[in-house]
C-alpha cells in the first residue's frame, strides 16, 4: 500500500444545516499522481479538501495519509499535506517575504532563507518579496499562496481551483509550475472547473457530483470508454429517408436530409475508423456529399454527460 | 502528545510583528491617555484631594490606571489577533498546520501577555513624570501584572473567536471592562462609598484586580490579596477549559 498517499473510505460530511456535502466518498490517492476533481459548483469537491486539511469535521468514514490516521495521528501527516485554497486569504499587511517564511515555521520547519528565495524565483515573485500582499495582483496573491503552502515543502498538494480568475498566458505559467512540482515527486490533487486543465495535466481523473464520487479512473482510459465520435456529412442532395446501406450505422438524418450525423464509437477510440466505413457505404450506394465534419468528444463532453444538467446547484460548496 | 517549537515560535513572532507595524498607535496611545488621566486626576482633581490610606491620591489611582489600560488592551489585542485570520480566511493555514491547541495558545497568547507587559511598563513610566511612587512589593506586582495580562489575553482569544463581527469583537472591553473598571475603585476606594454600594461593589469582580493591584503596589486594599488572587486563578482556570473546549469540539473553528 505504499503507493497510496491518500486513503479516504465512507468519508461523510453533513453540516449543521442538514446539507449533505460528502456522501460516502471511498478514494485512492496513488504517490506522484497529478489527480482532477471535477465537479460542478456545490459538488463537495471544497469539503473534500477541507476534510482532509483539517478545516471541516467529517460526519464519519476514515482518512488516512502516509499512513497516519488523519484523526487521531494527524500531526505527522499535516506536516506533509499543503493546501492552496480557492479564495485568495492573505495577510494584506505582511510582505511577501515573511508570509511565506511565516508558512514554513509553521508547519515546523527551520528556516531556511535560499529555499524560500527558490520558491519565489521559481514563482516570479522574487522581485515583490518585500512588497506587502495587498500591493499585489490577483495573479501574484494566487502564487503568493502556492509559495506558502510549498514553503514547507509537502509531499501532498491540494489546489483547489488553482487558476480560477487567472489569465490565459498566467494558467499556463500555472501548469508549468505544477508540471514542475510533479517532477519533484509532489504528488497533486487538484479541483477544477476548466476541463481543459484536467484534460491536460491530470493523470487520473474523478468526477464528483452531490458529494458522490461517480467514476474514477485514468483519464485516457475514461476518455477512451466513455469518449466518441461525432461526425457530420454534408450530403450534395437532401435525403427523404435514411438509405439503407447506412442503417447498419448509429446515424441520424438532420437539417431537412441535409445532413448525415453519425455519433459512436464507444469504446476503443473505433469512430474514425467507423466514419471511413460509412463514407464507403455512401460511396456505394451512389450518395454524394460535400463535405465531412469529424471530431472526437472531449473530456468536457464526457463530463457534461456524466454530470448532467448542472442541477447541483444549492449545495454547500 | 508532542509539540512544536518552530511552530509556536512562528506564531508568536508573526504576532509581536504585527504589533511593531502598528508601534505608533499601540504605544503612543496608551501614553497619552494615561497622560491625560494623571493630568485632570492626579494633578488637577487630586491636589484636592486627602491621601488615601496614606497613599497620596495621585500614586493611589496608578494601579486602577494600569489595571483599566491593561484589560481593555489586552483583551482587544489579543481578540482581534485570532479575530483578523478568522475574517480575512487566513485562518485556514492554522488550522490546516500540524500545530495543536498548546502551539496556538503560546503563539498568540503569549504575545499578546508580552505586549500587554510592554505597555504596563511603558504606564508605569509614564506615570513616574507626574507622580513620585513607591513599589512595596515590585515581583509580586510583576506577577500579578503577568498573570492578569495572560488571563485576559485568553478571555480575549475567547472573545475573538465568539464574536462573528467587529461590533460583536469591541462590544465586551468597551462596555463591559471599561465601565466595570471605572466603577472597580480605580479612582476611589471601595470604603468611600456609602452604604449600601459599598457592599454591591464587590459584585464587580474586576474590583477585585484594582484592589490586588494596589495591594502590591502599597500593602493597603480593599479586600484582602488572598480573595483577589484567587479570583484571578479561577479566571484563568476557567478561560483555559473553554479554550481546551473550543478546540476539542472546533466551535467557530472547524465546520
Amino acid at each position: 500500500m505504499s503507493d497510496t498517499v491518500l486513503s479516504l473510505s465512507g468519508l461523510t460530511k453533513v453540516y449543521s444545516g442538514g446539507t449533505k456535502a460528502l456522501d460516502g466518498v471511498d478514494l485512492d490517492i496513488r504517490r506522484g499522481e497529478i489527480f482532477a476533481l471535477l465537479g460542478p459548483n456545490g459538488a463537495g469537491k471544497t469539503t473534500l479538501i477541507g476534510a482532509v486539511c483539517g478545516l471541516v469535521r467529517p460526519t464519519s468514514g476514515t482518512m488516512t495519509a502516509f499512513g497516519h490516521d488523519l484523526a487521531t495521528d494527524w500531526r505527522p501527516a499535516r506536516a506533509r499535506i499543503g493546501l492552496v485554497p480557492q479564495e485568495l486569504s492573505t495577510d494584506m499587511f505582511e510582505t511577501v517575504w515573511r508570509a511565506v517564511s511565516y508558512s514554513r515555521g509553521l508547519f515546523g520547519h527551520p528556516k531556511n532563507a535560499a529555499r524560500i528565495e527558490e520558491i519565489l524565483r521559481s514563482l516570479s515573485l522574487w522581485e515583490k518579496k518585500d512588497s506587502q500582499i495587498r500591493e499585489l495582483s490577483g495573479g501574484m496573491k494566487r502564487r503568493v499562496l502556492i509559495a506558502k503552502a510549498l514553503s514547507h515543502e509537502p509531499d501532498l498538494l491540494f489546489l483547489d481551483e488553482p487558476t480560477a480568475g487567472v489569465d490565459v498566458e498566467l494558467r499556463k505559467g500555472m501548469w508549468d509550475q505544477i508540471a514542475a512540482l510533479r517532477e519533484r515527486g509532489t504528488t497533486i490533487i487538484l479541483t477544477t472547473h476548466y476541463i481543459e486543465e484536467a484534460e491536460l495535466m491530470a493523470d487520473r481523473v474523478g468526477v464528483i457530483r452531490k458529494g458522490r464520487i461517480l467514476m474514477v479512473d485514468d483519464k485516457d482510459s475514461m476518455m477512451e470508454q466513455l469518449g466518441n465520435t461525432e461526425a457530420i456529412i454534408e450530403l450534395a442532395e437532401p435525403l427523404a429517408d435514411l438509405p439503407e446501406a447506412v442503417t447498419a450505422f448509429p446515424v441520424e438524418l438532420r437539417e431537412d436530409g441535409r445532413e448525415i450525423c453519425y455519433r459512436g464509437g464507444s469504446g476503443e477510440g473505433g469512430g474514425r475508423a467507423e466514419v471511413a466505413e460509412l463514407t464507403k457505404a455512401l460511396i456505394r450506394a451512389g450518395i454524394d456529399y460535400t463535405g465531412i465534419d469529424i471530431h472526437d468528444s472531449s473530456l468536457e463532453d464526457i463530463f457534461v454527460d456524466l454530470v448532467g444538467g448542472n442541477d447541483g446547484q444549492g449545495d454547500a460548496a | 502528545m508532542s509539540f512544536s517549537v518552530i511552530g509556536a515560535v512562528a506564531i508568536y513572532k508573526r504576532e509581536m510583528m504585527r504589533a511593531f507595524r502598528t508601534a505608533f498607535q499601540s504605544i503612543l496611545a496608551p501614553v497619552l491617555t494615561t497622560s491625560l488621566y494623571f493630568i485632570v486626576f492626579g494633578s488637577a482633581i487630586g491636589s484636592r484631594m486627602p491621601a488615601i490610606g496614606g497613599v497620596e491620591y495621585a500614586a493611589f489611582i496608578i494601579p486602577g490606571l494600569l489595571m483599566l489600560t491593561l484589560l481593555g488592551e489586552t483583551t482587544s489585542n489579543s481578540s482581534f489577533g485570532i479575530y483578523m485570520p478568522r475574517f480575512t480566511g487566513t485562518i485556514y493555514e492554522l488550522l490546516s498546520a500540524p500545530i495543536g491547541v498548546a502551539e496556538t495558545l503560546i503563539g498568540f497568547v503569549g504575545a499578546a501577555a508580552t505586549k500587554s507587559l510592554i505597555l504596563a511598563a511603558i504606564i508605569l513610566g509614564t506615570a513616574s513624570l507626574f507622580v513620585d511612587y513607591q513599589i512595596k512589593y515590585p515581583l509580586l506586582a510583576l506577577g500579578y501584572i503577568m498573570l492578569v495580562a495572560a488571563s485576559f489575553s485568553l478571555f480575549g482569544f475567547i472573545l475573538g473567536i465568539w464574536a462573528d463581527s467587529f461590533e460583536k469583537l469591541g462590544i465586551i472591553p468597551v462596555l463591559i471592562l471599561t465601565p466595570l473598571t471605572f466603577l472597580g475603585g480605580t479612582f476611589y476606594s471601595l470604603d468611600m462609598l456609602p452604604a449600601p454600594w459599598n457592599t454591591i461593589a464587590l459584585l464587580n469582580p474586576i474590583a477585585f484586580l484594582v484592589s490586588g493591584l494596589r495591594w502590591t503596589f502599597y500593602g493597603t486594599s480593599d479586600v484582602s490579596i488572598g480573595v483577589s488572587l484567587g479570583l484571578t486563578l479561577g479566571f484563568l482556570a476557567i478561560c483555559v477549559s473553554v479554550i481546551a473546549f473550543i478546540f476539542k469540539t472546533g466551535w467557530r473553528l472547524r465546520e
